[in-house]
This record gives C-alpha cells, sequence and structure tokens, in this order.
C-alpha cells in the first residue's frame, strides 16, 4: 500500500439525464454539477431523499449508467482512468480488479450453486479453485447462510438469504474502491452487524468505498463523511 | 472470467470494417464495423429480420459481403482479410480455428453418423490419426458437454433436442477454436434446457478463454454470455456497448423499446 496515490476516485461536473424515447422524448434530469472525491481508506455516504439520483451517481461510477457530461477518475494502480469515456473492455479490466460493487439485488444464475456464485469474483482475480471456495464457505458462514445451502442454486432462496449470498459476493475480493448500494437493506440487526465489520477490514486495508444506506444506525457505524446529493438536484 | 482479456496480446482478433451485405437492393446489413478482442464475448441482438444472422454469416465466410473487409488474425499472429484467402484456405480455417453452432443441431451435425464420430471427424481434420486417442478425446468432451459415455456409438437422431446441441457444441470446441459463432444456440429448446445449455456455454467460454460472436434475440442471454453488445435494426448497428449499459440505460429509441417489451416472469 506504500506510494499508491490517495484519491481513488474524483467525480467533476457529472450530469446524468433520462430521454424516455416511448414517451415522446420525455428528458429526465437527475443530477448535475456533481463533484467530489474519495480517499484510500475512506467511506463516504451519499444522502439524500428516494429519488434526488444517489444509484444513478453509483452505476456512473460503475459504468453501468452512461454520463452526459463531466469525468469519472478512477485510480488504478499507477494509471488515471475515465470511466466517462473509457472502452468497455478498460471497464471489464477495472471491474475484475479495481472497482467491486455490491447491490441489494442477487441475479442468480441458473444451476450456479451459491458457493460458486460467491468464489468467481476471487477466481477471477486468479486465486486458486480450493482457496477461493474456501473463503466464500467462510464468508457465508459468518454471513449466517446455513452450509445446507451452499451447494444450491439462491434462485429458490428467501430474499434476506440471496442478499447475504450476493453480499459475500462483492466483499469476498480485494478492489481497491468498492460501492455499497444498500447492502444492508432489509437485514437483521446481527447481520447487519457483520456487514459494518466487512466494512470495517475493508478501510483497514485503504480500500475508498461509496455507499448509499438509508439504515441510520449502520450509516453514523460506517460513513467518514455524507455527502448531500440534493445539493447536486438538475434545475428541472 | 477473463485474465484473458489483458493476459494475451492487446490486438484484436477480429477487425470488422464496413461490412455490406445487399440483396439486390434490399439490406441484409449495412456498413458494420468493430473489432473483437481475445477472450471477448459479443452478442449481436434484434428482432428477426434486423439483419442478425446475415452479419453473423458475412463474418464467418458463409455469406460473401458486398463490400468491406473482414480481416483475422491466425495462430502465427497475421492479420488476414478472409475474402483475399483462397476457398481452401477458408475451409480449413472454419474446421480448425473456428467453430459455427448452429440453431437447429440438425445443420451442424452428421445426422446419421454416431455421437463420437460427430466429435472425432473435427479431430480428423485437425490430422488425429489414432483411433484410441480420437475415442477418448471424444469421450472426454461428451463428458464435459454432459452426455453419459454408453451414448458415445448411438448417432444423434436418437437424441432429444437439448442432447443434439450440446453436441453440436462438442464437436466444435473438440478442436480447441478461437473463435467461435453461434447463432441463435438456445432458441427452440425448454427453459429448463436452456438453463442448462447457458451454464454449460458460460462455464466452457470462461476456461477455454473464447471469443464468441453470438446471435440472440433473447436479451436475457445476453446479458449472462456477453460482455458487449451490438443492437441490430433494419440491418444497421444503432447502439452498441457494454452489454449491462446498453441493457440497463439504453440510448436509442428502438433499444429503449426492445428492453421495455421483456416479460418479467
Amino acid at each position: 500500500m506504500t506510494n499508491t496515490p490517495k484519491t481513488k476516485v474524483l467525480v467533476s461536473d457529472l450530469a446524468k439525464s433520462f430521454k424516455m424515447h416511448l414517451r415522446d422524448g420525455l428528458e429526465i434530469p437527475v443530477v448535475s454539477g456533481v463533484n467530489f472525491s474519495v480517499s484510500a481508506g475512506e467511506c463516504v455516504v451519499l444522502g439524500g431523499p428516494s429519488g434526488s439520483g444517489k444509484s444513478s451517481i453509483l452505476k456512473m461510477i460503475y459504468a453501468n449508467y452512461r454520463c452526459q457530461k463531466g469525468q469519472i477518475l478512477i485510480t488504478d494502480g499507477d494509471e488515471i482512468v475515465n470511466v466517462a469515456d473509457a472502452t468497455p473492455r478498460r471497464i471489464i479490466r477495472l471491474r475484475e480488479t479495481t472497482i467491486g460493487y455490491v447491490s441489494q439485488f442477487l441475479r442468480a444464475i441458473p444451476r450456479v450453486p451459491a458457493l460458486t456464485l460467491v468464489a468467481e469474483p476471487l477466481m477471477a482475480q486468479g486465486v486458486a479453485e480450493d482457496e477461493a471456495f474456501e473463503r466464500a464457505g467462510n464468508l457465508l458462514s459468518r454471513l449466517n447462510v446455513p452450509e445446507r445451502l451452499w451447494q444450491l442454486p439462491p434462485a429458490t432462496f428467501s430474499g434476506g438469504e440471496q442478499q447475504r449470498v450476493n453480499i459475500a459476493r462483492g466483499f469476498i475480493a480485494h478492489y481497491p474502491i468498492l460501492l455499497l448500494d444498500e447492502p444492508t437493506a432489509s437485514l437483521d440487526a446481527a447481520n447487519r452487524a457483520v456487514v459494518v465489520e466487512l466494512v470495517e477490514e475493508k478501510k483497514t486495508q485503504g480500500v475508498a468505498m461509496v455507499g448509499i444506506l438509508h439504515d441510520h444506525d449502520v450509516r453514523d457505524a460506517i460513513a467518514d463523511r455524507i455527502i448531500d446529493v440534493t445539493s447536486f438536484a438538475s434545475a428541472a | 472470467m477473463s485474465m484473458d482479456i489483458q493476459s494475451s496480446e492487446d490486438l484484436p482478433l477480429l477487425q470488422v470494417s464496413n461490412t455490406t451485405k445487399l440483396y439486390g437492393g434490399r439490406i441484409g446489413c449495412k456498413d458494420v464495423s468493430f473489432d473483437l478482442y481475445p477472450g471477448e464475448v459479443l452478442a449481436i441482438v434484434g428482432e428477426s429480420g434486423s439483419g442478425k444472422t446475415t452479419l453473423l454469416n458475412s463474418l464467418a465466410t458463409r455469406l460473401t459481403p458486398t463490400s468491406g473487409s473482414v480481416n483475422y488474425r491466425n495462430r502465427m499472429g497475421q492479420m488476414r482479410n478472409l475474402y483475399e484467402m483462397s476457398e481452401a484456405e477458408r475451409r480449413m480455417l472454419m474446421r480448425t480455428d473456428w467453430g459455427f453452432v448452429h440453431q437447429h443441431p440438425a445443420d451442424g451435425l452428421r445426422m446419421t453418423v454416431s455421437a463420437g464420430a460427430n466429435v472425432g471427424e473435427r479431430l480428423m481434420a485437425v490430422g488425429a490419426r489414432h483411433y484410441g486417442n480420437i475415442r477418448d478425446t471424444a469421450t472426454d468432451w461428451l463428458g464435459r458437454v454432459e452426455i453419459a459415455e454408453d451414448r458415445i456409438d448411438d448417432d444423434p437422431r436418437a437424441f432429444s433436442g437439448g442432447m443434439r446441441q450440446r453436441l453440436q457444441i462438442a464437436r466444435n470446441l473438440v478442436t480447441a477454436p478461437q473463435l467461435v459463432f453461434m447463432d441463435e444456440p438456445t432458441g427452440g429448446l425448454d427453459v429448463s434446457v436452456q438453463a442448462r445449455l447457458l451454464d454449460l456455454l458460460r462455464g466452457l467460454v470462461a476456461d477455454l478463454g473464447l471469443s464468441v460472436i453470438i446471435v440472440t434475440h433473447d436479451l436475457a442471454v445476453a446479458r449472462l454470455l456477453s460482455h458487449r453488445i451490438l443492437v441490430m435494426r433494419h440491418g444497421h448497428v444503432i447502439e452498441s456497448g457494454l452489454t449491462d449499459q446498453v441493457l440497463d440505460d439504453p440510448q436509442e429509441s428502438y433499444t429503449q423499446l426492445l428492453v421495455s417489451s421483456i416479460l418479467q416472469p
């Protein structure tokens, strides 16, 4: 961790709107003039009511959404990449090694067991299968997913179980930047506490995090800074 | 999925520029350009008649484009225009370096010879001569596509649709191709059979680091298998990019219509 630049994410003058062609080209402004940065080991939480554009900002950083304007600079080793205009191949590489995303919803894949789903991001980073499965098992245990479920595809799991599988998948590998999209929504207190621990561990490893967290207790426990997204509201 | 994308040289495997196929005055596909890199899976989506299959066939030398060029990097690292090669060279490429998985297995299999021979035939095309080795490799591949060993001497007419499709995949992958074309490989299969095939394809593509161009009208298949996507309409590519970006934040009117037309189970 020596010599790595401190700023991991730098967002400047970012703007997003949706154009709904099926509604006669209706233009829906989301955010504009978004400016903030995140340093290594810091957890920045985006605050503001539903619909204020928090998720859109997170998705733009992950390149899941496009942006109309501005820059999203990501520190990738000794390179700086602007996600706003990077090629698809560059983004795929960033997602394998540099940016992780923990969402609330699991996209189950037919026939793939929970344990494999969780181990996959590690194997993509070159970790041997045995070790990846062992670490996946440990993490699922910490998140109280019963061992009898590990070899089953999660499509039929309860909502909470699916979410915990997804959290394990999101936290298992090391990414210098981690995006958290309401990872604790609908979790019970014991599991919320595990997520708080996981975030603290990432911080000590120098991971820069941007999160959306509606749960006040969790937010107070992990946020180093809260950015009010309503200040980026687009003039409608 | 792909340490391959970065480790294997940073040069495209296939370079497509301004590929156009006209049927008389009618447009099959027009001015299509893209690069495909090693280990990359590209999906071509669009509704029936949008030119997906015409484009695929024009890339795979099954149709001769009216204009434009398609360059392919062979195993020696030389970039060659496919349509400046001799017919014999192209056929050799198709038999060894490339695979083509048809929607209907009967178009890609020899229905009157055994499953083992269907797989072994491709091996013989690349010079395998030892019967025992060929049979062992064929058995191994049937296992990888989940066809029981005791079915090796049956011919594909005795197989179900899903088994035939898995056999077609084994036949194509046994020679360790660099590039595989797939035309609606899961079309016409029951959903449970489709799920099994998708899981299999997903695993094989990742393990073998294959480059794939897959035509599908099923956006869920595109999301599951591909890194990048081309959306076609009336023979033109109207939108392209990272698969999840195009599907989650479509920009073009037609893409928005396609995405919003999916039924949620």
